[in-house]
């Protein structure tokens, strides 16, 4: 057999039928649900007779509608009700495993898979949600799929699908200090684009990623979508088994090592084609914040916001003209004199206990500006706010001005009542930087969250690495 | 599925690179449990202003496209977000086909998966589409599905490729779920092979220590 991509593996082991000239069948191993994308499909199902095919595969959350402060309290949004009472008795009739908004295991569904070890390396796995590519840190074939196909999976099992091609994505040298897996990927949409991935799986490959803990490959892997992938993985190592051992949905003992052994064998052969190859250096990524509109509107916090008059294609011209006037920043302007009025510390991107760590480090014994309106820690489950908790993160982010919350999606999309407000400045370490992403009107630039925290303290952007803080 | 064969109606010319699916269905109207009535609120935050009053700048809204039902489209439209309710919208509000030099797979696929025809172009044959369609009231496009051509009053006739098995299950409004199923035999034996037993399902919640 010719040497083979880890992408190629993982697909050819997933095919049930291929035909020329038609989708192949895939079969899905995991099957994440959530109550926003869902109820249409359930509904699609119910009305043709249909039943779900294996519920034993499939797991559901809620998370995107949650409230962040008390749960115990009634849901007031009646539509956001009506959807998890829909996700609630769609899994009790069909046998779906749910982790309600009650449970201790409750989360973001891109955090939870991995945190219970739902996500194992080789798995092909779906959720009706563009971020489902987090999970292919893991070395997994993770994607995001639309509400038919949700109805398709829970149907069939089996989704139809056209190969992608694989494309390579090689950070190497070393990723200096200050610099996380944030800056890192938000550095690759920075050069390749918000479109360069359509059609294609990334695969993260060189020392940098390599370097990086699961919790910095899922970050990486997160935004693939951000550069147009569906999806974005890394092959397994070390790092990946270790993180594994031990999760309650891992095989354990003998079935662990044979579990390990065939995971080895997932990493790309030496000498396999990639449909195309980036290679960027990582000894020059710097600190980033976007200052548009799309994540690919980026630049070191050093620099300054561009001119649309600088870009050549006309489509990028008037697209820049009309983010500068929506973000209201004027050319030129340092990135360090822009102030911030919120702060949003969590989503699927950066909401792990890692990131928590590393923002507490920023903030401890000092104080948010008093210009900065809200600052908002959300951790991205239940496990990771019980694991900060323990070490006492929750009293830093308290003691130095923010609100620390339950799990959710909260301000990343503004589902629940974590709305930024309109005309209001965010630094998140969100993904989407998207016209009212975060709330209507709303100005959202993404970073880091070591970035984010130190631009609480500051009341503006500042580059991490003058703050006199230890960085890693 | 709505079939596809045959369309002529008129273009409206979306000019604007890289739009994401927050646009096209913002967040407040994701929590709606059915498919139907998006078609009010598509590009909404855009669309009207404060008090839902058209806003008279915005391309939906001027006379001229009153009535459009064929999308142009500037490259990697549908990006971001994989919610359907984009593809609901667009096809709620009466567009048939969507034409632009590309799309994200997401949305493409959603386009499919509710009978709305997308098709890729060359950026410059999507470039003379937007041109006409700006420069003459009333532009109108006929899309021919079995013959795969896009043809004007002006003369105007382009060829678009679409795949087989797409280009059928739109022509015939196939349920995509049906057809799988009736691959069921070789479905239950990959299982056999790969996934003989339930998953381990843990009983309760359980807690542990997370990765340090
Ligand atoms: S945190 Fe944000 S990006 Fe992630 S799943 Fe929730 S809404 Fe989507």
């Amino acid at each position: 057999m010719p040497p083979r991509t880890l992408y190629d593996k993982i697909w050819d082991h997933h095919v049930v039928t291929e035909e020329p000239g038609k989708p192949c069948l895939l079969y899905i191993d995991r099957h994440y649900i959530h109550e926003g994308t869902s109820p249409q499909a359930f509904a699609g199902l119910k009305s043709a007779g249909r039943r779900v095919r294996r519920p034993d595969l499939t797991f559901a959350v809620m998370d995107h509608s949650v409230s962040t402060r008390n749960r115990d309290l009634p849901v007031l949004d009646a539509d956001a009700r009506g959807q998890f009472e829909a996700l609630a008795r769609n899994c009790r009739e069909t046998g779906v495993r749910l982790f309600d908004m009650h449970s201790r295991n409750q989360g973001i569904v891109h955090i939870i898979g991995p945190e219970l070890g739902l996500t194992q390396p080789g798995f092909t796995i779906v959720c009706g949600d563009s971020h489902t590519s987090t999970n292919g840190a893991f070395g997994s074939l993770a994607f995001g799929i639309g509400t038919s196909a949700v109805e398709h999976v829970l149907a069939t099992q089996c989704l139809r699908e056209y190969r992608s091609k694989p494309m390579r994505i090689e950070v190497t040298g070393k990723r200096q200090r200050g610099v996380t897996a944030k800056d890192v990927i938000l550095a690759i949409i920075g050069k390749i684009g918000i479109s360069a991935g359509v059609g294609h799986v990334l695969e993260y490959t060189g020392s940098v990623i390599r370097g990086l803990s699961m919790e910095g490959r899922m970050t990486v892997c997160n935004m693939s979508i951000e550069a147009g992938a569906r999806a974005g993985m890394v092959a397994p190592d070390e790092t990946t088994f270790a993180y594994m051992e031990g999760r309650p949905f891992v095989p354990r003992g003998k079935d662990f090592h044979v579990a390990v052994d065939f995971w080895k064998s997932l990493a790309t052969d030496p000498g396999a084609l990639y449909a195309k190859s980036v290679e960027l250096d990582g000894d020059k990524i710097a600190p980033q914040v976007t200052w548009g509109t799309n994540p690919g509107m980026v630049t070191d916090v050093t620099g300054h916001v561009p001119s649309p008059d600088s870009f050549a294609d006309p489509g990028a011209r008037q697209a820049v003209g009309s983010a500068l006037e929506y973000m209201d920043l004027k050319p030129g302007t340092a990135i360090t004199d822009i102030p911030v009025d919120y702060v949003f510390i969590g989503s699927c991107t950066n909401s792990r206990i890692e990131d928590l760590r590393a923002a507490s480090k920023i903030i401890a014994g000092k104080h948010v500006a008093p210009t900065v309106k809200l600052a908002l820690a959300v951790p991205g489950s239940r496990v990771v706010k019980t694991q900060a908790e323990s070490e006492g993160l929750d009293k830093i982010f308290r003691d130095a001005g923010f609100e620390w919350r339950d799990a959710g999606c909260s301000m990343c999309i503004g589902m629940n009542d974590d709305v930024l407000p309109s005309g209001m400045r965010c630094a998140s370490t969100s993904n989407r930087n998207f016209e009212g992403r975060q709330g209507k009107g709303g100005r959202t630039h993404l970073v880091s969250p070591i970035t984010a925290a130190a631009a609480a303290i500051a009341g503006h952007f500042v580059d991490v690495r003058q703050m006199g803080v230890e960085l890693e | 599925m709505q079939p596809f064969t045959r369309h002529t109606g008129k273009a409206l010319p979306f000019d604007r690179v890289d739009v994401d699916t927050d646009q096209m269905v913002p967040k407040q109207f994701l929590k709606s449990q059915t498919k139907e009535g998006y078609g009010r609120i598509l590009f909404y935050d855009w669309r009207y202003l404060p008090g839902e009053e058209p806003n008279p700048e915005f391309i939906l809204n001027e006379p001229r496209y009153q009535g459009a039902s064929i999308l142009l489209t500037r490259r990697n439209f549908g990006c971001g977000s994989s919610r359907e309710h984009a593809a609901w919208a667009v096809a709620d509000y009466g567009f048939r086909a969507v034409i632009g030099p590309s799309f994200a797979d997401i949305f493409f696929k959603n386009c499919a998966m509710n009978g709305i025809l997308a098709i890729t172009l060359p950026e410059d044959q999507v470039d003379e589409l937007f041109r006409r369609a700006q420069a003459t009231p009333g532009y109108q496009l006929d899309v021919d599905l079995p013959n795969q051509t896009i043809r004007d009053n002006e003369g105007l006739e382009l060829k678009f490729e679409i795949d087989d098995f797409r280009k059928q299950a739109l022509l015939k409004g196939l349920d995509e779920i049906g057809l799988t199923l009736e691959h069921d035999t070789e479905i239950s034996s990959y299982e056999r092979a790969h996934h003989p037993e339930p998953a381990q399902q843990s009983p309760v919640d359980f807690s542990y220590p997370v990765a340090s």
